[in-house]
């Protein structure tokens, strides 16, 4: 059997070709795209050696004392300063916000996809709630300014930072539960009322159940969105100097804008308490994305 | 080539039809679904065009025809699901006992509770096999004896034997076919009147589906059956009247099934169910 062919020698095309070039450009295009997916985690890994060594400066070198930290509301004191108060502050802010805006996101995204006719003001509403979950969130804490704080007079109070923030997360919410309706096949919708269903006998017993895990996963995320935020908070009017535990309606401080603070005051001191307060920050902020994770593998399934 | 045409059709015949199989049927079977000069629009374009159709009680009626051809279309005008879908319109009259579905005083979700529906994907909910099968009983309020009609539906679906000691796991765990007979028990379980199946052993291995078709021939005995296939051979097997639909929504023959397959008055059927075309 030859290997010529009328098309030429069949071997010579296997080996006597040169795709080294070619070949050398496929290797250096996947090394960059290995080089970029590792930006971001690189970017993490060196935020995260970067707060413990401060933590571990400030618990080494000024001596401040872990328990006093997390135990122990703010003080014009730097040894005395604690940050239970921000804690307390954000894990109000958290309850609230997630009441405020989980009902109002599920809802909303429950009849954009489930009731809603496909006209133009529902593709209106659709590109405009994908517009607000891109909105700079100081935008945000100046809308809450105006109308909770200012014009309905609740003042500078947590509820109001709480509504700001779901101001800031409402949209995401949406958006997420938007995404986890549409990943419920339409065979169970049809399979639900051809048995004689109603449309919200259908959306409780069958597609809100399916889709509750990446619900809850882009709540999740959503709410360690928002316990990380400033800027809102600092619109509607932070507590500087917070020494007391604050309530739903008392003025506050949270986690973020305490670190605010400390970063932002002169004395060398404060930068360590800062530092350690960002510890603890990331703590909860990792701990939230590890839950949003879990409950994504755990209870999302595919159909 | 006539004749070879001919010969195909008496040996599909021969070997795949018992062409004189009745349910003990009355001989003039009550008509529970009548369809009157039926018309679907989706948008702009038409999807059927002005059928007539007189469905017998306690008999299997088969829709045949090519992709397209609106037989889907027209099961899913029986129990209005498409009301669903928002650019369809439907205009003429379609009976159910003598009472025309499309009247403005006619509720659809208890229409559908008259006629259960099966569908081409077995689609199960991710519940337990003893909620799937209790969802409309459950949704329809009939609290009462829940669990002997979930045994009785799962028996009547030819599933109890497989999963009656198993009613607690998933029912997405069961395999396809499996899956598909739940889906049928989860349809009978509220007892409807009515059985539509939308291609139903279309998306299962020919074991499988041949239980379903097996299944079909009893599910007979109490309720009325309509069934859309794109498998003549299935059609020859388990229907008593045969329904062909052609491509432009069009009904173009309807008769007995032994009529259709060993002598169709339209020479189009003929050549549908020869195989020259679909």
């Amino acid at each position: 059997m030859s290997a010529d062919t009328e098309r030429g020698n069949v071997r010579e095309w296997m080996s006597d070709v040169d795709l080294r070039w070619v070949k050398r450009k496929n290797r250096l295009f996947h090394i960059a795209l290995v080089g970029a997916s590792l930006f971001g985690v690189v970017m993490l890994a060196l935020l995260i050696a970067d707060v413990i060594l401060d933590t571990l400066i400030g618990v080494v070198v000024f001596e401040i004392d872990i328990g006093t930290f997390l135990t122990r509301a703010g003080s014009s004191d730097w040894a005395n300063a604690g940050f239970l108060g921000a804690m307390i502050g954000s894990a109000w802010l958290l309850v609230f916000t997630l009441f405020f805006s989980f009902f109002l996101g599920v809802g909303t995204a429950v009849y954009l996809e489930e009731y809603a006719p496909d006209t133009r003001t529902t593709r209106l509403i659709e590109a405009n709630l994908t517009n607000l979950a891109g909105v700079p969130s100081v935008v945000y804490g100046l809308l809450a300014l105006g109308v909770f704080v200012n014009a309905m007079r609740l003042g500078p109070i947590l509820i109001a930072g709480a509504l700001a923030l779901a101001l800031l997360v409402t949209p995401i919410v949406i958006v997420a539960s938007q995404e986890a309706l549409r990943a419920v096949p339409d065979g169970m919708r049809n399979g639900s009322l051809a048995t004689g269903a109603t449309q919200w006998q259908t959306v409780r017993g069958v597609v809100l159940p399916s889709a509750m895990p990446g619900i809850v996963t882009g709540t999740i995320l959503a709410l360690a969105r928002a316990i990380g935020e400033t800027a809102p908070l600092l619109m509607v009017g932070t507590v500087w100097g917070m020494r007391h535990y604050p309530g739903p309606f008392d003025r506050f401080g949270a986690m973020p804008t305490q670190i605010y603070e400390w970063a932002f005051l002169p004395e060398i001191e404060l930068q360590y308490l800062a530092a350690m307060g960002i510890a603890v920050l990331m703590t909860i902020l990792l701990a939230m994305y590890g839950v949003a994770f879990f409950v994504r593998n755990r209870y999302e399934r595919s159909y | 080539m006539a004749s070879n045409t001919t010969n195909d059709t008496e040996s599909l015949i021969s070997t795949e039809v018992s062409v004189d199989r009745t349910h003990d049927q009355p001989a003039s079977p009550e008509t529970v679904v009548e369809a009157t000069d039926i018309d679907v629009y989706y948008g702009d374009e038409q999807a059927l065009d002005g059928i007539d159709i007189e469905i017998p009680e306690r008999q299997v009626t088969a829709i045949i025809g090519p992709s397209g051809c609106g037989k889907s279309t027209f099961l899913r005008c029986v129990n209005r699901m498409n009301d669903q879908i928002d650019a369809c319109r439907v205009s003429g009259e379609l009976d159910f006992h003598d009472k025309n579905v499309y009247d403005d005083d006619v509720d659809p979700v208890a229409l559908r509770r008259k006629i259960g529906m099966v569908f081409q994907k077995p689609n199960p909910f991710p519940k337990s096999i003893r909620d799937n099968v209790a969802y409309g009983l459950n949704v329809q309020g009939k609290t009462e004896g829940v669990d002997e009609r979930v045994e009785r539906a799962l028996r009547g679906a030819a599933l109890w034997d497989e999963v009656g000691d198993q009613l607690d796991s998933s029912g997405l765990d069961l395999s396809g076919g499996q899956q598909q007979r739940l889906c049928i028990a989860r349809a009978i379980a509220p007892d409807p009147e009515v059985l539509l199946m939308d291609e139903p052993t279309s998306a299962l291995d020919p074991v499988a589906a041949s239980k379903v078709e097996d299944l079909i021939d009893e599910l007979v005995e109490e309720y009325t059956v309509i069934i859309v296939t794109h498998n003549m051979q299935q059609a020859a097997r388990i229907s008593d009247k045969t329904a062909v639909f052609l491509t432009g929504g069009e009904l173009v023959e309807f008769d007995d099934t032994a009529t259709i397959f060993e002598d169709p008055a339209d020479e189009r059927v003929e050549d549908y169910i020869t195989g020259k075309f679909g």
